[in-house]
């Protein structure tokens, strides 16, 4: 971000503004002395520029007195915004309803990560809280000043100071600041995106003086959507824009070798845009853009088939050599030794396949270029990238470029809205008007980039007493990161690979978020290549709680495997194993919750084509713990499951609001259904196959759980964590354990579709 | 083209368009309306759902010609912040959507089911909306929004 090399840039401007105006801002005990040293550098009029180090780029007061806090995050649609309020309205005691979150506009924002990791409370919120806390010790100071009142004598009230002594001496932040911004320097770390912090000399407010945070306030964002007053990106008009469609080949790696132009020509305004890989057609109407992208006639290039077939994945995986390799610093003990000794071992391995984001509507993006700039209408989870990617495309300074977020259909990761961004960019660049592109939706299936196939190697030993003494875990899979999880640079984009820019296929995997304790345990990763490095419809990225599925449902459904294999209770077996104290009470919790009753899996008392079952899965994610209980039915003749019951514990640290938080969790385990139940892109030697809803299912309301029971297990004072993927990642083991416990049949293979189940249990 | 009239929320437009053109089109692009939305093009998943005649149509391949003088009502058609169908009323009440991108589908396929059916059951419910996609997973929310609208409409 080159603005943020302009702090010098920032002080001369604000010299030059500053004469006449009244003093905002104090960065020390305030005397009259001290004003007059510093108010001629302190005042700010218009809009400061954008710099991590100062007040103004995180809070401000309008005129009214409201508040706008600008959030360099943005709301996915799990109620961030409403959280966001809620810790900046406590900081500054205001009405929750007077703030209004700003987010993910490069105009607007520093650049904090945008939605990420779920971390938007966790480290967006708190670098919120700190600036609206900072903000309040300012405005009192100012008020200590006007009122000739010492600091500590006053109170704040919706927005009001005032002397605790004298309820007539009174002054507003509207009257303090109101329309004018602060110019207070914050002690920036030095970072952007997710580390940025940039805390000011006050303390946030003791969880025990809390009025705001922790409460259900409800969301503002429902009603404009549901009465369609508020549009997507797919809405934005841009005057002059022409409608876009790109054209992907039939064999993935093909590129354009000859395009008919003339085979589009009777479409009115339709254009053909082709730079070495890549092509695209424009019309004035969307719906000619359609016709002319399929009309147009194009030949393509001989290329070799790039993939094995589907059948053969598992066994590419397992045959492919390692990229990288890493082993967990945690590890104990010497585990190979323990696996000589044992008088038994446990060994299962366990298979994930790759997964589309296959979001609700395909990718879709606005550029605008124009006046040596551009501007980005775009729905990625990251649009500070977003921005970088396109400045990249264009060869602009970044501060050339306006990224402005707009919400769209639903981003868990790095999904295809980047692309759509990239691609938009390079058609308006070579049509000279205003661009909206919104994909297919077979590209929106086919083209995304996936979630990573795996495979999971796990083995126990076991010694004469029973006891694990032994455990190794392994999982083998393609990189979370084979693209980067934002586009802010051509190599991670179609449109950039297509023109000629070289995949720099990144390696990363995890290894499972537990505090079991073995004596001997280690946990490692494998990475290995991508299947084609250009251009990959199976090109693997980050999608919700990257890699976090597939390895617990292999680590949590071993741990039931191990309990099986000991007849012991499994939840039993956990708490023999896990040590920290916050794990033990969410296993707890859900136990009790759910009305657990303690025996081994699996059930022996049913008969009859449905039988049901019960399964527990834990884990940690980035200090958040999660415990899950699944109850299933599964009908032995059709291979159905029906999941009717789910309870979950869950610990994030400090609540802000238990309602979203309640519904964030509610979609974690519904998403995370139809991953286990549903979803996998299916391909053939040529190309990924799964381009619909019909190729690839996901949940349908006919599946829905009767009952998702959530218990919040609220700790004050300990930081918040976050909420958005950790309940995700443990809802195929649970349901994996269920099944097991209602038919004594184990899968081992996402998803668990009827045809699988039905031949599993045949 | 052809020149063709369509009645979109008791308002009659005249526009120029293909005669196969999906009605979707005619609705975002010809009218400008924000929704419906494009989720398919294939009639699986809802998302450009409207009625037509009180009658709930994929107007992705609803060739715009097929329309004739029906009544097309969207979304923003169904009720207003003054005067809100209780699915509206019951989505907001109950925070049911995370991106919202499928509302389409789901209110106006729930909003004819409650017009034909006072307090379904949840398999009647199930029913009327299966196929319908949402890929946040609010599912258990629409089905709480669906059965407190239909309290509503007693």
């Amino acid at each position: 971000m080159t603005r943020m090399d302009k702090r010098d840039a920032f002080s001369r401007r604000s010299l030059l503004k500053a004469g006449g105006a009244v003093v905002i801002s104090v960065g020390m005990p305030i005397g009259l002395e001290s004003l007059l040293a510093i108010s001629s550098a302190l005042a700010q009029g218009g809009k400061p520029p954008l710099v991590p180090n100062q007040l103004s780029t995180y809070i401000a007061i309008t005129a009214d007195g409201g508040v706008s806090a600008f959030f360099g995050k943005m709301d996915m649609g799990q109620g961030l915004a409403t959280a966001i309020s809620q810790m900046v309205a406590e900081e500054l005691d205001v009405q929750v309803e007077r703030v209004t979150v700003l987010m993910g506009d490069t105009g607007t924002s520093v650049n904090q990560g945008g939605a990420s990791s779920s971390n938007g409370v966790q480290d967006g919120g708190k670098q919120m809280r700190a600036a609206a806390a900072e903000a309040r010790r300012v405005l009192v100071e100012m008020a200590a000043e006007k009122l000739g009142v010492p600091a500590d004598q006053l109170t704040v009230t919706n927005g009001v100071v005032q002397a605790a002594a004298d309820a007539t001496k009174k002054v507003s932040y509207a009257d303090l600041i109101g329309g004018r911004y602060f110019n207070v320097q914050l002690n920036w770390n030095k970072q952007i995106g997710n580390a940025l912090y940039a805390p000011g000399k006050a303390k946030p407010k003791s969880p025990s003086e809390y009025k705001i945070v922790g409460k259900p306030i409800k969301r503002t964002d429902i009603a404009p959507k549901v009465f369609s007053q508020q549009g997507f990106v797919t809405d934005v008009k841009v005057p002059g824009m022409v409608h876009a469609r790109t054209i992907r080949p039939e064999i993935a790696g093909a590129v354009p070798v000859k395009v008919d132009e003339g085979s589009i020509k009777d479409i009115p305004g339709a254009r053909v845009v082709w730079d070495q890989g890549f092509l695209a057609v424009v019309a004035d109407k969307e719906w000619d853009a359609l016709k002319a992208a399929r009309a147009l006639k194009v030949e393509w290039s001989d290329a070799k088939p790039p993939f094995p077939s589907e059948a053969a994945l598992y066994d590419h995986i397992r045959k492919a050599p390692v990229r990288k390799r890493e082993v967990d610093k945690g590890q104990s003990g010497n585990v190979d030794e323990a696996f000589k000794t044992a008088a038994r071992v446990i060994e299962a391995e366990y298979e994930w396949p790759f997964q589309s984001h296959a979001g609700m509507g395909p990718g879709c993006a606005v550029v605008e270029i124009k006046d040596g700039g551009a501007t980005v209408w775009t729905s990625s989870q990251k649009p500070h990238y977003t921005r970088d990617g396109v400045a990249a495309t264009l060869d602009l300074p970044p501060d050339k470029v306006h990224g402005i977020w707009v919400s769209g259909p639903g981003c868990y990761g790095r999904n295809d809205a980047g692309d759509a961004a990239m691609d938009a960019t390079v058609i308006a660049k070579a049509v000279g008007r205003p661009v909206r592109l919104q994909y297919s939706r077979a590209e929106g299936t086919a083209w995304d980039p996936k979630g990573p196939a795996s495979i999971h190697r796990a083995r126990a030993a076991v010694d004469a007493a029973g006891q694990v003494i032994g455990y190794d875990f392994v999982s083998k899979a393609f990189s979370r990161i084979d693209v980067m999880f934002h586009e802010g640079q051509p190599h991670d984009t179609l449109a950039g690979q297509l023109r000629g820019v070289a995949l720099k296929s990144g390696d990363g995997f995890r290894v499972p978020e537990e505090s079991y304790a073995f004596p001997n345990k280690r946990m490692s990763w494998e990475t290995i290549a991508p299947l084609l490095d250009r251009a990959s419809p199976l090109r693997t990225a980050h999608l919700r709680d990257p890699v976090g599925p597939q390895i617990h449902f292999a680590s949590e459904s071993f741990l039931d495997e191990i309990a099986v294999a000991l007849s012991i209770d499994p939840i039993e077996l956990r708490l023999r194993h896990v040590k920290d104290a916050r794990d033990i009470a969410v296993i707890k919790a859900v136990a009790e919750k759910s009305g657990w009753q303690q025996r081994s899996s699996p059930r022996r008392d049913q008969s009859g084509s449905t039988v049901s079952g019960r399964g527990i899965a834990y884990c940690q994610r980035s200090g958040t713990r999660v415990a899950i209980v699944a109850e299933v039915e599964v009908d032995r003749r059709s291979g159905k499951i029906w999941a009717r019951k789910f309870t979950v514990a869950h610990d994030c640290g400090q609540i802000i609001n238990p309602r979203n938080l309640t519904q964030t969790i509610e979609g974690n385990v519904v998403q995370g259904l139809s991953r286990t139940l549903w979803e996998e892109t299916h391909f053939d030697n040529k190309n990924v196959t799964s381009v619909d809803w019909q190729s690839y299912p996901i949940l349908d309301i006919t599946d829905t759980p009767e009952t998702i029971d959530v218990a919040l297990i609220d700790r004050p004072d300990v930081a918040s964590s976050g909420a958005g993927e950790p309940a995700i990642r443990v809802v195929a083991a649970a349901v994996a354990n269920a099944i097991f416990d209602a038919t004594g049949v184990r899968l081992r293979r996402v998803p668990f579709s009827p045809d699988r189940v039905k031949a599993a249990l045949s | 083209m052809a020149k063709m009239s369509l009645d979109v929320n008791g308002k009659v437009h005249t526009i120029d368009a293909d005669p196969d053109m999906p009605l979707l089109y005619a609705l975002r692009g010809d009218l400008g309306l924000n929704n419906p939305q494009f989720g398919c093009g294939l009639a699986q998943c809802g998302a450009c759902t409207v009625h037509l005649n009180g009658q709930p149509v994929r107007s992705c391949v609803t060739p715009v010609s097929a329309v004739g003088s029906g009544k097309v009502v969207t979304l923003a058609g169904l009720g207003t912040p003054d005067k809100p169908h209780p699915l509206q009323t019951a989505y907001i009440e109950e925070e049911v959507f995370q991106c919202g991108y499928c509302i389409n589908g789901w209110i106006m396929t729930a909003a004819e089911l409650l017009a034909r059916k006072k307090k379904p059951t949840d398999a009647e419910i199930k029913d009327a909306l299966t196929g319908l996609k949402c890929r946040c997973g609010t599912h258990v929310s629409i089905m709480r929004a669906v059965k407190r609208a239909a309290e509503m409409m007693g």
